[in-house]
């Protein structure tokens, strides 16, 4: 069958376009792709500018070369957390969430018109940002705590954009119903559709939090309400920030799993266990939004040990499982692949030449050792005090949303050019070394940040040699170390990041088109090509043993066992204070 | 596969493996050493922030500090006074765009109840290089219990996001012998 023919087809008297998909046989709802599309193209383009700021921030940071005056650069970190984090990450999310309903549940999208409000709302949204950013009036970091102000649009352009993202939810949760009503798939929704929909229900919890709290900052930035209390911003303001990081987490692993399955032909140890595992984000979530306030004042120490740590390890305790399971999920497959020798043959054989596996897989290795082990350790209340407002802290999540969330994301891109632009990826020379590339630059700033940072020097701050202050401060000189590899490491990541948007760009429009006759190809190296039909069966690790997983993970709780007590060292060894 | 409907319906009776479980059972006791070890560190450690918290306007912590200031004032550094309060008393820092004042002058292994608070935006208390950060509220009196053990010059670097000035708010503490 013709990649290009479509035909429309009725179902539940809704006149919905569809064509079927080559490699799967799915039925791909035109209106579905439509939409993937601009979301993922959006989302490259935010990617882009927000990348272009990071560069900027980083060669600023680097004291030899200090690159922009003060106030661009307080401006341009504002665009960057904004860019990346929101715009970049939420566009692309917008596409895994349709392509997660309407795609793999074989179903028409439900009200498309409504997606394409939220499309158009988002982008509005987006754009009226970051002009008031850019307007210079409203250089208040992406969180503007108040008492600082920023100007009306920027807060009435993160609401428009809130409202599109929630608008986009309501479309994936409809077209959940739409598939069961319809039966377009039989049982229970798949496991990458089942994380999708974790990440959906958080992120309603999380636009709730953002309206909540943004709606009363936008009335006060116009006048209407006198007073906004501090402690009360951050509170509900984290309870958007820190929950829709695990928006990502959750969209992130549900991508983990789906090129798994689609590169090596992974399948899900058990079923049981990673679906438990997404949901004690959703339940253990919430209060995790605490370890952003555990050296405020006026929070007792209780609530914030009890809202850290019980919930949060519990949510902790999903990644952690996720961790094991994303990684015996292809070493099963693997084996049962053929490639059973020693406890490494597996990981050696693997498709490494795949940018989508490689990608994947550096994200998962990435994500757990620095994000991973980091974060738990940020969030400890007594060590927090240690690194609060930090560079460990942006040192800590670029490890996660842009190794982690960021790398799997474009490892996904791989597949979704052939897939759903049914272009063939240019340059695949460079695109299989541009994981590498990336990774090994993110890597780079998540380390000297979190270097730079243990040696106390703070975030979102233009000069640490003080030039302009009436006292002055030294840092040691180790600290001017890190932050001139810290920008090395950005030329890197830039590189890396800049070829992912020149392979992406330039596949969509001079790609080779994609036809049943070359999708498998295109899809990039993989380890053999029967490997779907040698999976088919029901199989877990029972049948195999895992050892090479195993050893995997006794390394990293190593590594995290001991991290967490040398840090528990450093802060024995402060003043004693109470 | 993870991108289809589970092959058994009754996923949810599926027996879990046994690899799995295990390393279910040793995460979810990790997590609980983690949390344990922060209760543990309230009971034994010396290293907590303090809950005690007065809501206050700007205004009043201004006035008080001004106070304290003229009491104690030692000397002037960069046309900043410095204060010396008596060993073991209660001191006063606030954070204005973009200083802190005053300087502060402590004695090496003397309690002091240092209150801080800001006099407009949030501001960040970066204590260097001991590496003590603790945020700062407008409204909001923090009274901090601390015994400083070092003697020397420290530096008070402001790690919150405070305006185009935020980079040139540093503030000093000086430990001195009895
Ligand atoms: C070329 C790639 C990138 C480079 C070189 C880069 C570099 C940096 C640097 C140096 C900072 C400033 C740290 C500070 O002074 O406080 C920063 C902040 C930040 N970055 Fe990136 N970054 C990159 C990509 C990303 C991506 C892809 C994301 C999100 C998905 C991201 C999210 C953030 C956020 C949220 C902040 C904090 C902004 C703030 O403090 O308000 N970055 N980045
Ligand atoms: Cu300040
Ligand atoms: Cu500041």
């Amino acid at each position: 069958m013709s990649i290009a023919e479509s035909h429309s087809g009725i179902i539940g008297g809704i006149a919905a376009r569809f064509r079927t998909c080559p490699a799967t046989g799915l039925q791909i709802d035109l209106a579905a792709e439509r939409l993937i599309k601009a979301n993922a193209v959006a989302a490259v383009v935010f990617l882009l500018v927000g990348g272009v700021f990071g560069l900027l921030v980083a060669l600023t940071r680097w004291p030899a070369v200090h690159l922009l005056p003060a106030d661009m650069f307080y401006l341009v970190l504002t665009a960057h957390g904004l860019d990346v984090l929101l715009l970049w990450i939420l566009f692309f999310e917008m596409a895994v969430l349709y392509f997660a309903s309407a795609v793999l549940l074989n179903c028409r999208l439900a009200a498309p018109r409504f997606a394409w409000l939220a499309f158009i709302l988002m982008l509005v949204g987006g754009v009226l940002t970051n002009i008031a950013v850019l307007q210079g009036d409203s250089s208040v970091m992406f969180t503007s705590y108040v008492p600082m102000q920023a100007s009306p649009n920027f807060y009435l352009g993160l609401i428009l954009f809130a409202v599109g993202a929630l608008i986009g939810c309501l479309v994936f949760l409809g077209t959940l119903v739409i598939a069961k009503e319809e039966k377009t798939y039989e049982g229970s929704i798949p496991l990458v559709t089942f994380g999708a929909l974790t990440a959906c229900i958080i992120a309603i919890f999380t636009i709730a939090s953002g309206a909540i709290i943004l709606i009363p900052t936008w009335l006060w930035s116009l006048g209407y309400i006198s007073h906004i209390d501090t402690l009360m911003y951050k509170l509900i303001w984290w309870g958007m920030g820190h929950s829709s990081q695990q928006i990502n987490v959750a969209a992130h692993v549900a991508v983990w799993y789906a090129i798994a399955a689609i590169t090596v032909g992974a399948k899900p140890l058990s079923e049981k266990v990673s679906r438990t595992a997404f949901l004690m984000y959703i339940l253990f979530l919430q209060l995790a939004s605490a370890h952003h306030l555990l050296v405020e004042p006026g929070i007792s120490a209780e609530w914030k040990v009890f809202n850290t740590s019980y919930a949060m390890y519990l949510a902790v305790l999903g990644s952690l499982i996720h961790g094991m399971t994303v990684p015996g999920a292809i070493e099963a497959a693997q084996r049962r692949n053929g490639f059973v020798n020693g406890a490494f043959e597996w990981l050696r054989k693997a498709p490494w030449g795949n940018p989508a596996f490689a990608g994947m897989f550096l994200s998962l290795v990435l994500f757990g050792f620095l994000g991973g082990i980091s974060g738990v350790v940020l969030g400890t209340e007594q060590i927090n005090i240690l690194m609060h407002n930090t560079l460990y802290v942006p040192g800590h999540f670029h490890a996660t949303v842009v190794a982690g969330t960021t790398l799997a994301f474009m490892a996904l891109t791989y597949l979704v050019l052939p897939l759903i632009f049914q272009r063939k990826v240019i340059l695949p020379g460079l695109a299989k070394w541009q994981p590498y590339l990336f990774a090994i630059g993110v890597s780079g700033i998540s380390l000297f940040m979190m270097g730079a940072g243990t040696l106390g020097v703070s975030r979102r701050h233009w000069d640490i040699t003080f030039s302009d202050a009436a006292l002055s401060f030294d840092y040691p000189s180790a600290a001017f170390l890190m932050l001139g590899l810290n920008g090395l490491s950005a030329i890197l990541a830039a590189v890396g990041g800049g070829l992912y948007i020149v392979i992406t760009v330039g596949s969509l429009l001079f790609g080779e088109k994609v036809t049943a006759d070359n999708v498998v190809e295109a899809l990039g190296p993989m380890p053999t090509r029967k490997v779907s039909e040698a999976v088919k069966e029901y199989g877990n690790a029972g049948t195999f043993h895992l050892p090479g997983t195993y050893i995997l993970v006794a390394v990293f709780f190593t590594a995290f066992v001991l991290y967490y007590f040398v840090n528990w060292k450093y802060v024995s060894d402060l003043w004693p204070m109470g | 596969m993870a991108l289809t409907p589970p092959e058994a319906k009754i996923w949810w009776n599926e027996k879990v493996e046994r690899g799995e479980l295990v390393w279910i059972v040793i995460a979810f006791l990790w997590g609980l050493v983690m949390f344990f070890m922060m209760v543990y560190w309230h009971l034994e450690g010396q290293q907590n922030l303090s809950n005690e918290v007065y809501r206050i306007s700007p205004e009043k912590f201004l006035a008080k500090t001004e106070k304290f200031t003229e009491q104690y004032k030692v000397r002037e550094e960069a046309g900043i006074p410095v204060a010396k309060a008596p060993a073991g008393s209660d001191v006063y820092m606030l954070a204005r765009l973009w200083e802190w004042w005053p300087i502060l002058e402590l004695e090496k292994g003397q309690t002091y109840r240092v209150h801080l608070s800001s006099v407009d935006w949030q501001h960040g208390f970066s204590l260097q290089p001991v590496n003590v950060n603790i945020q700062v509220h407008p409204g909001l009196e923090h009274v901090v219990t601390i015994t400083p053990t070092q003697t020397g010059e420290f530096s008070v670097v402001c790690n919150e996001f405070c305006g185009v000035g935020h980079h040139t708010m540093i503030g000093r503490i000086h430990v001195v012998d009895k």
